[in-house]
């Protein structure tokens, strides 16, 4: 409906030549300035770039994309992704504030910074607005990276800048904030350990679905639908409005793409542009199976020898209780697909692990669901898509954290010390130095870094051989973050002694 | 309607028939006017809930044909019975109501005509993205399938059954749907000891009353919500449907939020300790705090008595941080075994106090307790139904076909009297219809009393209707305001 209003930023941009001369007319848009370091991007670009400019400016926001999102998927805390983040994007999308500007040519290196973090914005919203799944990830890399800008910015540029996006906030009273001064108290100072009297901050008041972050770590007091925002947290609700705007935009650029009447020259660009964005979660591929191995539904026991943490504790977990909740079926059920179990194995491989129920009970309540895992049923582009994909650690890391009597998610992260070494001693590390070493990785929230440690403790010889002879290169042995890559590699790693021992014996 | 000579024995069929003359004799009343109450006084009079004739004429009918004819046979009859199902739907569930409040007005809009409701059929089949233009084509649905349940879903921005029509999958999308939280008593067995798994008793009952309390007051004082209904879920549980437009056209995210804002035990079953909150609590954990305490102390540690033996004691233990402390608390505890709950909680400050540990941190202890506290009586959500929109949650007013209870609302003014095990079973409602006798004097202006009048139902029916009203009117309200506040002008002559 009001399509039309919305990306008419601008009136300066409506078409006022007759169409027929549009192609012969000069541009009559307005050129961009940039008085602020940060850019909601809610004006398109409208110069000339050259081709070469357009590849390489995009190529350059990607380097740095990927890695704030390798950040994000390594678990880095806020202040370690900046300081990671520094290099690179000095490297390739560097920023500079207004004070750091003096005389005409700084100022005009300033301008064309500015334009270049302005156009490779609008060049991968247009790569990267094609599917839900791209946009998503789009979008969630690009609020990283206006967060952590917004953070480095330069105080009195930072006020500047929000002011100038004429956000309407309520300023909350004296008065009022007197009156609820024990319930702000309790609030700000929250999360951060210094006690701040909430006399001496400023705080606004705001319908909080503008808040829904802050809301959902309770950091911010509610009453009455309002959420009362120290002035610290107002960063956050900046960033909320970018994300807003940009997946609002993102969902309209998706829209216009296919009228996007284009020759030959952007459109392959685009396209490389976008399948480049490969990233670790970008899943694992489950028709890579593993070599030598028989996966069947009674060779699960043997074969969780090889398996990581997570997946070990929901087969002991399954073979204890002859049950596993919704959440850990589908985490174990994807982990089988992954590592090569057939639709029919699986079936047979959990109707018998779920000894204590009839054949009826299972048929009715649990078979449809790894019917539906493995694309076997359900909406067409579950059946097109052949199901959902395993999850990878970022998955079990971030998303659905395990409730009472669940036995999902990452024991490096979920379980509390004591349970996870029970669980380690079981899979037989019992060394005490990497029992610590994972101790120091789970409280430093390093939850991959303690899965590798066992892991190369576990493998530490083959490890060694693999890697003195030569038959794996560093690259297979990098850090594990995916599941049935641990198995995977575990596999081969054992196997492979097997294998050079067989042709030794021939030999 | 008031000429239906009640000497007559009617059939189901009939009955039928009967009420679509009426209905649609209403409908072309409510063209001219759509004034509320108008409508209200409607409802009241018409066949919405069909009354059944005197039991002497009941009894005349074929037996068989859509009731049981004695309160015996009532009994024994299996509540997933189809007959008995078929009666229910017919006669006892408020169509009517429901239609109201999902539609939010009296005349069909696009929220009820776009729902989707999803039916359990007897044979277990499930069907999805069915929908109705209005109250009487579920009706008729219903008793065409006899689904055991069905579920309520989100309103999608097209029919759902013209889903297959749109030019791609994404185009089909949900818009809205209330606010759901569920909650279920399985999740408290490593806390409560009087039962477990699907089986409930009055004491652990407690743990749902807290619950309602706790998550009731922070929807309502923290968000602003006004319209909460909570429902019976028939077994060991409850639901809470949050109706109010903002929640209802809540997106994904602000679910997500609600829903974190109200969790606070997180962690499986290996996580060990399962509250860990920061310091100063806020402000909503001070308040849910301040409701539990007393529950604590009555329904848990006397009724559940939950660290009785030493291995329970253990549990215990494992979440309070001084180690000296916990050393002389096991030696006195193991010199007494099965000290109750009560003493070993009181135990702790009063060992604290006789300084059994040089080391104590005072603080970190209190803060300890809280946390226990808190483990011990915060709300268990099932967290998933609250953060999807197009998540589907069981009706109000269906019946659980395993124990044969309605979902019943709860009124949350009296929340404490409310009793699971009391709740009226199809069956029992079925033999009271036929119990009904008609009073010796009757007013010959009064209206025809209805099934639902007749029996235990009536007051949850009652406190449904009232309920659908205020939402109603608020929502016309805001209706009305927004023409006032748009044309100005047409109001100037």
């Amino acid at each position: 409906m009001n399509r039309q209003t919305f990306t008419r930023h601008d009136p300066k941009r409506r078409a006022v030549i007759d169409h027929r001369k549009k192609q012969f007319a000069e541009s009559s848009y307005q050129e961009n300035t940039y008085p602020h370091r940060l850019n909601f991007y809610s004006v398109p670009p409208t110069a000339d770039i050259t081709l070469e400019q357009f590849e390489q400016w995009a190529i350059d926001r990607l380097r740095v994309l990927a890695e704030l999102e390798a950040c994000a998927f390594r678990n880095r805390g806020q202040d370690e992704t900046a300081a990671h983040m520094k290099p690179f994007l000095e490297k390739y999308l560097p920023l500079g504030a207004n004070s750091s500007s003096r005389g005409q040519e700084q100022s005009a290196r300033l301008q064309e910074q500015r334009q270049k973090d302005h156009y490779s914005h609008f060049i991968l919203r247009l790569a990267f607005a094609s599917t839900e799944d791209l946009r998503r990830r789009f979008a969630r890399v690009e609020t990283a990276l206006f967060r952590l800008r917004l953070q480095s910015d330069d105080i009195n540029e930072r006020a500047a800048f929000v002011q100038s996006l004429n956000l309407d906030w309520e300023q909350v009273s004296d008065k009022e904030r007197k009156a609820l001064r024990e319930e702000l108290a309790a609030t700000s100072a929250a999360g951060y350990g210094a006690k701040i009297q909430p006399e001496e901050e400023t705080w606004c008041k705001v319908d909080w679905e503008r808040v829904p972050e802050l809301v959902e770590r309770r950091v911010v007091f509610l009453r009455g639908g309002k959420a009362y925002v120290p002035s610290r947290e107002q960063q956050s609700m900046v960033v909320a409005e970018f994300t807003k705007a940009l997946e609002k935009t993102l969902e309209m650029t998706a829209r216009a793409l296919p009228r996007l009447d284009e020759d030959d020259r952007l459109t392959p660009i685009l396209n490389h542009l976008s399948k480049n964005f490969i990233t670790p979660d970008a899943g694992y591929s489950s028709n890579t199976a593993t070599p030598g191995a028989e996966i069947s539904a009674r060779n699960i026991d043997k074969l969780s020898s090889h398996f990581p943490a997570c997946m070990s504790n929901l087969h002991r977990t399954l073979r204890r209780d002859a049950h596993l909740k919704h959440y850990g079926r589908l985490q174990y059920t994807l982990f089988l697909k992954g590592i090569g179990l057939s639709l029919d194995e699986c079936l047979v491989f959990w109707r018998g692990s779920f000894s204590k129920i009839t054949d009826d009970t299972f048929n009715k309540e649990y078979r449809y669901n790894v019917r539906h895992a493995y694309g076997d049923v359900g909406g067409d582009s579950n059946r097109r898509g052949g199901g959902y994909s395993p999850f990878s650690c970022q998955k079990i890391l971030t998303e659905h954290p395990p409730g009472p009597g669940e036995a999902h998610g990452c024991p490096y992260r979920h379980f509390n010390m004591e349970n996870l070494t029970a669980l380690l001693q079981g899979m037989g590390v019992s060394d005490r130095g990497v029992l610590q070493g994972v101790k120091d990785d789970k409280e430093n929230q390093k939850f991959h870094m303690a899965c590798n440690r066992v892991f190369e403790h576990v493998h530490k010889a083959e490890i060694k051989k693999a890697r003195d002879e030569g038959i794996m290169t560093a690259n297979q042995l990098e850090t594990i973050v995916h599941p049935n890559e641990y198995f995977k590699r575990s596999f081969i790693l054992k196997n492979l002694d097997k294998k050079t021992e067989d042709v030794k014996m021939q030999g | 309607m008031a000429d239906a000579a009640p000497s007559e024995s009617f059939q189901v069929a009939d009955q039928i028939k009967e009420e679509d003359t009426i209905d649609d004799s209403s409908k072309e009343e409510k063209k001219g006017d759509v004034k509320l109450e108008d409508l209200f006084a409607d409802a009241e009079s018409d066949d919405e809930f069909p009354s059944s004739r005197p039991a002497a004429a009941t009894q005349s009918s074929s037996p068989g044909e859509m009731t049981p004819t004695s309160s015996q046979e009532g009994d024994t009859l299996k509540a997933s019975d189809p007959e008995v199902m078929k009666s229910f739907y017919q006669r006892l569930f408020p169509w009517r109501y429901l239609f109201q409040w999902l539609n939010h007005s009296p005349t069909p809009t696009n929220d009820f005509s776009h729902r989707e409701f999803a039916f359990t059929l007897s044979n277990d089949a499930y069907l999805r993205y069915q929908a109705f233009p209005t109250s009487e084509h579920i009706k008729k649905d219903v008793l065409r399938l006899m689904p055991s349940r069905f579920e309520i879903g989100p309103v999608y921005n097209t029919n759902p059954r013209d889903r297959k029509t749109l030019r791609n999958s994404t185009a089909f999308k949900p818009l809205s749907k209330e606010l759901c939280f569920d909650i279920d008593l399985t999740d408290y067995d490593d806390i409560r000891t009087c039962c477990d798994k699907a089986n409930i008793c009055n004491k652990c009952w407690q743990f749902m009353t807290m619950a309602i309390k706790v998550v009731d007051a922070a929807l309502r004082e923290d968000f602003g919500f006004k319209h909460i209904m909570w429902v019976y879920s028939g077994r060991r549980g409850a639901h809470a449907w949050v109706c109010d437009k903002k929640a209802r056209s809540m997106d994904d995210q602000k679910r997500r939020a609600v829903a974190g804002y109200l969790e606070v035990i997180r962690g499986g079953a290996q996580s060990g300790k399962k509250v860990n909150l920061r310091r100063p609590l806020h402000p909503h954990l001070t308040r849910s705090l301040d409701i539990l305490k007393s529950h604590f102390q009555e329904d848990v540690l006397e009724v559940q008595n939950p660290w009785e033996t030493d291995e329970q004691a253990e549990k215990l233990l494992q979440l309070l941080p001084d180690r000296q402390l916990n050393e002389s608390l096991r030696k006195k505890w193991n010199s007494a075994p099965g000290r109750a709950s009560l003493s070993k909680w009181a135990d702790i400050d009063a060992l604290a106090k006789t300084g059994a540990s040089k080391s104590l941190d005072a603080k970190a202890l209190l803060e300890a307790k809280q946390d226990i506290v808190l483990e011990y009586t915060y709300p268990r959500l099932d967290i998933e139904v609250s953060k999807k929109l197009n998540h589907l949650l069981k009706s109000p007013f269906v019946v659980h076909p395993g124990t044969g209870r309605v979902c019943v609302p709860i009124d949350t003014r009296s929340l404490e009297d409310f009793d699971p095990l009391g709740v009226p079973t199809v069956q029992s409602l079925l033999a009271e219809i036929d119990a009904w006798k008609e009073p010796e004097e009757v007013d010959p202006n009064s209206r025809p009393v209805q099934d639902w009048e007749k029996t235990s139902l009536k007051p949850y029916v009652e406190q449904f209707r009232a309920f659908v009203l205020a939402l109603m009117k608020d929502e016309r309200d805001v209706k009305v305001k927004r023409e006032r506040d748009e044309g100005p002008e047409s109001m100037d002559f």
